[in-house]
């Protein structure tokens, strides 16, 4: 059940990127809850099937946008797997790991998304792109980092209840 | 028996002083004798009565404030519900009045086929500009279809799904218009951007653009109809070392309150690429 959850998850999260968050933007840069969600669950020490969740948030991410297909998924990997690595070595603290992970995904993902778009021929400005989308993305994602935090916590103690040793 | 006996007179005289009591009352002689003697009794009255309705209250209000409370709950979920109506009517309100107008720009078109969309999403990647729309291959809609509204050019589509479609705005950054100016036959490429802003591209120096000029689709290239309405010159200047002008547009269209838009149906885009020499090895 854990990993077949992620699916309505992503579509639901997916709904609310395109309808609502995509509307609310600062200056050019919007929030990512996909990404939010994907860094929190992959901070989850009792989580195992973090990457499922990324190739699921990749694969529907890249059937909507118009992003090259292969530039979301890459980048919820990278993400994941950050969130992975950091989870094994600073878990005491995941408030911390959660802004750190969300800080360097949010630079990774969207400079990974800039170069697929570059490479495509799309005429982009790098230091625009800063300003404009990284900068203000980045500033959303770490305000709305702790409420994701909470919500996934809980997620993850429904989704693996901790065993009573007998 | 004597007529004037003493008990004869006794009643005579008292039925004389009733009446010359009645009449001295009805004249209103006795009024300040009244209001001497029923002033205090009034006073007491009242004092009585309100007490009595002060203990009345006391031991029915109560129940009379369990029911208000649960008539006033009952108003206020009511109040609540037509609050909703209200809202939802006045949306639905707001929404004929975008349908009808592109209703009515439609019938100004009849030489074209339109199908009506409502918009349900934006591209999550914030470099893009693109939208979503409710219609897609089950309604005939096919890829490269030009989108409009009532005012102008939209954008055009660039995937199509089963029941909804992606359209690229012609503010995206790598989206190209082949326009031309209302006023003369000067001829340019509209470029979108990061921004959102819409900029000329290729358009000649010795052109006579002005603030204000009308820029409308030229159709070359086969991507969109010709003539439709995109939005009017915002500036123009002249770069020292440059070889075209450079212009600025400001769009008919507000891209960011985009609710529906109508997709034109019998417009075949040209597929330009067979044509377009390639080296021989």
């Amino acid at each position: 059940m854990a990993t077949l959850i992620s699916i309505p998850i992503m579509i639901f999260l997916l709904m609310l990127q395109t309808g609502i968050i995509s509307h609310l933007p600062l200056l050019n840069g919007t929030a990512d809850l996909i990404l939010l969600v994907l860094v929190a669950w992959s901070l989850q020490a009792k989580v195992n099937n973090a990457w499922f969740w990324a190739l699921v948030a990749g694969g529907l991410v890249s059937l909507v946008s118009a992003t090259p297909y292969f530039a979301p998924l890459i980048g919820y990997l990278v993400v994941t797997g950050l969130g992975q690595f950091l989870q094994k070595r600073i878990w005491q603290t995941p408030i911390l790991a959660m802004f750190m992970v969300t800080f360097v995904g949010t630079f990774a993902y969207q400079g990974i998304l800039f170069i697929a778009l570059v490479v495509k021929g799309v005429p982009l400005n790098w230091r625009e792109c800063l300003q404009l989308v990284v900068l203000p993305s980045l500033l959303l994602n770490m305000a709305l980092a702790i409420p994701v935090h909470s919500i996934i916590v809980d997620l993850a103690n429904w989704v693996f209840p901790t065993q009573a040793e007998i | 028996m004597n007529p004037f006996s003493s008990r004869v007179m006794r009643s005579a005289v008292i039925a004389l002083l009733v009446i010359g009591l009645l009449v001295l009352a009805l004249g209103g002689y006795l009024n300040p004798i009244f209001r001497v003697v029923l002033n205090p009794l009034i006073t007491a009255q009242s004092i009585m009565s309100s007490r009595f309705m002060a203990l009345y209250d006391f031991l029915t209000v109560p129940r009379d404030v369990a029911s208000l409370n649960q008539r006033n709950v009952e108003l206020e979920s009511q109040v609540a519900q037509l609050q909703t109506q209200v809202i939802e009517l006045q949306q639905q309100i707001a929404d004929s009045k975008v349908l009808y107008a592109l209703l009515d720009f439609a019938r100004t078109q009849p030489e074209n086929e339109y199908a009506a969309a409502t918009v349900i999403g934006r591209d999550p990647n914030p470099f893009l500009r693109y939208i979503i729309i409710d219609r897609g291959s089950d309604d005939g809609l096919r890829h490269g279809m030009p989108v409009v509204t009532q005012q102008g050019l939209v954008g055009r589509i660039d995937a199509v799904f089963a029941n909804a479609s992606r359209v690229q705005l012609i503010t995206d950054a790598s989206s190209t218009v082949n326009i031309h100016f209302q006023s003369s036959s000067v001829e340019a490429l509209l470029d979108g951007s990061l921004t959102g802003d819409l900029a000329l591209d290729m358009l000649p120096r010795e052109a006579t653009v002005a603030v204000g000029d009308i820029v409308l689709t030229s159709g070359l290239g086969g991507d969109y109809p010709s003539n439709i309405f995109i939005g009017q010159v915002q500036s123009v200047r002249i770069p020292e070392n440059g070889l075209f002008k450079i212009a600025t547009i400001q769009p008919v269209v507000d891209f960011t309150e985009l609710k529906a838009v109508l997709v034109i149906k019998n417009f075949q885009p040209v597929n330009l690429v067979p044509l377009i020499p390639t080296p021989e090895p």
